[in-house]
């Protein structure tokens, strides 16, 4: 099982959720995380003195997954989540040792 | 002339509270807006305030309420710059000095301009609006004042009633706010994404704001402090609270849901239903035109859906439309018992279909004017300077990309640093 | 080490807390998120405009622990986090390389 985490921009999370609603995955954990990579941030004036905000606005979306299905939802994510603009975000996988769901105790790929 | 103290406490009074009404009109909308740009629906409402006030006292107020210019359709410039302080507006007898009149009838510009931010919230170029705003109030909203409020306007010479701004005001602003949107187009993603109020609190006391004030627009519009601006504030009252039961129990039925944003918005929509009437129409009556503004806004404002046209904040629906029901009910509510200084009576009162007729008039050249010339004015700014900001500034969040502020932060993460 | 991540209904926060309180695990970091699986979200109505939400509020517990511990762990979260309703959440493991406790400089199992 892997752990599927994307950074990707805001308004592009339903596009995202669709996309992977279409593959068939059920569930996500959603955050809303503040980004930086080359994305520049932007400044704010507050009666002259300027602050350089470098965080962006992100949501980070987590989903854990079979092995077989990683590269599926990987490049669903990224096409849905894509605008060809600096910013768009990252995706990366870590490996899961151990799932369980909370209410019925399931454990390992039954609790996917 | 004769100056009454009393009137005149009453008036300055009056300017004062419905000049309150744009920043709770701010609060009002800015509840409404998504939070990446509730400041500038704020600071657009300000803004508007400094621009039209300013606009109103160079000349608007002169083309609305100066001698006229021919026909009953504009004033000349005779009063620009507020000149000649102390001649009253031919043809209006009253007890206040004349720069107290001038002031009151500026607040009325000043917020019927700012109802349009509302319209094209989420989308609109600061700059742009404030030109915007500043060539509609002498294009649009002044010649259309001058055709009701002012004695030799050539709707007032026909009968026609609008006690406080019915005409003026709301349904101006209502066909303004429809030619102005379908100028700047819909906004990205509506009606499909999710563009929820982030702060109905805001919005609430916003309400409350346009309430309390509204007693200044519709009981100081009697320009006297007498029994008929008593009449006209309970009136208000009456319908603000039977406007928002309306909304309220209209959304119950259709929905399951009585909202706090349907309260609020019914009580507005009561107001705006009794804003031409309240000096014309007894108690009762005020009740049937409060609850009438609410029901009819609660229905109006899904038009949008269905006609494809994104009214942000339903000036449409809550301004336009219960402008022109309270407008035309002083046709069916007018008696001679409230306002025995007009005497006009409507169909209830004996009256016949006269009076209504002449509303009606009244309804579709407002509606016409209002609509034509803004379309006019808000294509040669979106065409010169640009009325619409670019998509990335609406992605972004007017905010941030227009004004280099964020309304928000509860402490997390911020990083920034001077310089 | 182990990652041990769970995803909770907020309320059952305190209680997952107080057990692994007792677990004798020092501390967790702890976020709001948003979830979205099998639980129904709730629909928001604004003026007639009716939005579907699909997400429900949930709180996010992460905290590092010894691998002979993560199975224990694992199963003291499931426990406390339980309520036998849909959308109790999941509670899955990832593999830790690195760990430094910043105040200190102290590195992997000493850093626990």
């Amino acid at each position: 099982m892997k752990l599927v985490t994307a950074v990707v921009k805001p308004f592009k999370l339903d596009d995202v959720k669709q996309a992977l609603h279409e593959l068939g995955v059920a569930g996500m954990t959603v955050s809303e995380v503040q980004g930086h990579g080359r994305q520049r941030g932007h400044t704010e004036v507050y009666r002259g003195a300027e602050y350089v905000v470098d965080f962006v606005p992100k949501v980070r979306i987590e989903v854990v997954v079979d092995d077989a299905e990683v590269p599926r939802v990987v490049d669903a994510i990224v096409d849905a989540a894509r605008t060809g603009q600096i910013g768009d975000g990252k995706v990366w996988t870590t490996a899961v040792e151990d799932l369980v769901r909370i209410r019925t105790g399931e454990r390992g790929p039954d609790a996917l | 002339m004769h100056v009454d103290g009393g009137d005149t406490a009453w008036v300055l009074g009056s300017a004062a509270l419905v000049l309150f009404m744009t920043p709770g009109l701010a609060l009002f909308y800015g509840g409404m807006v998504r939070s990446k740009n509730v400041l500038a629906m704020m600071v657009q409402n300000l803004a508007t305030i400094a621009v039209v006030s300013i606009v109103w006292a160079i000349a608007a107020y002169s083309l609305a309420f100066g001698p006229d210019a021919g026909g009953g359709l504009i004033g000349t410039l005779h009063f620009a710059g507020f000149a000649h302080p102390e001649t009253p507006v031919p043809g209006l007898h009253l007890t206040v000095p004349p720069l107290a009149f001038a002031a009151f009838q500026m607040m009325f510009a000043v917020i019927t301009a700012a109802l349009l931010t509302g319209a094209g919230a989420d989308r609109m170029r600061f700059g742009g609006f404030l030109v915007f705003a500043a060539v509609w109030t002498l294009v649009v909203y002044a010649p259309i004042a001058h055709w009701v409020f002012s004695p030799a306007g050539w709707l007032a010479h026909r009968g026609v009633l609008d006690f406080a701004g019915g005409n003026v005001v709301e349904i101006d602003s209502g066909a303004s706010a429809l030619a102005l949107v379908l100028v700047l187009g819909r906004r990205r993603g509506w009606p499909r994404d999710v563009m929820a109020p982030h702060s109905l609190p805001l919005t609430v006391i916003g309400a409350g704001i346009l309430w309390f004030g509204w007693f200044g627009f519709n009981a100081g519009s009697a320009l006297a402090a007498n029994g008929l601006a008593a009449q006209a504030l309970i009136g208000t009252q009456l319908a603000a609270c039977a406007g928002l039961l309306g909304w309220v129990l209209v959304e119950k039925l259709r929905t399951g849901h009585a909202t706090t944003l349907g309260a609020a918005s019914g009580a507005v929509a009561g107001l705006v239903a009794i804003t031409p009437a309240c000096g014309f129409v007894d108690s009762l009556a005020a009740i049937v035109v409060g609850f009438a503004g609410g029901v009819i806004g609660v229905l109006a404002v899904g038009m949008k859906y269905r006609l494809r046209y994104d009214d942000s904040l339903d000036v449409v629906g809550v301004h336009g439309a219960g402008g022109l029901i309270g407008t035309l009910l002083v046709g069916v509510f007018a008696t001679q018992h409230v306002n025995g200084g007009i005497g006009a009576r409507g169909l209830f009162s004996g009256g016949g279909v006269g009076l209504l007729g002449e509303q009606a008039l009244a309804v579709v050249v407002t509606i016409a004017w209002a609509f034509a010339a803004t379309w006019v004015v808000a294509q040669l700014v979106q065409r010169t300077i640009g009325l619409r900001v670019t998509q990335e500034v609406e992605i972004e969040g007017l905010d941030t990309a227009v004004h280099a502020e964020s309304a928000y932060d509860f402490g997390n993460v911020r990083a920034g640093r001077i310089g | 080490m182990r990652l041990v991540t769970a995803v909770i209904k907020p309320f059952k926060l305190d209680d997952v807390k107080s057990a692994l309180e007792s677990f004798g695990v020092q501390g967790l970091t702890v976020s709001e998120v948003s979830g979205y699986g099998r639980q129904k979200g709730h629909t928001e109505v604004y003026r007639g405009a009716e939005y579907t939400v699909d997400f429900v509020p949930k709180v996010r517990l992460d905290v590092v622990v010894a691998d002979d511990d993560a199975h224990d762990v694992v199963e003291v979260i499931t426990k406390a986090a339980s309520t036998g309703q849909i959308g109790d959440g999941k509670v899955w493991t990832t593999a830790v390389d690195e760990l430094v406790r910043v105040r200190t400089g102290e590195r992997g199992p000493d850093a626990l």
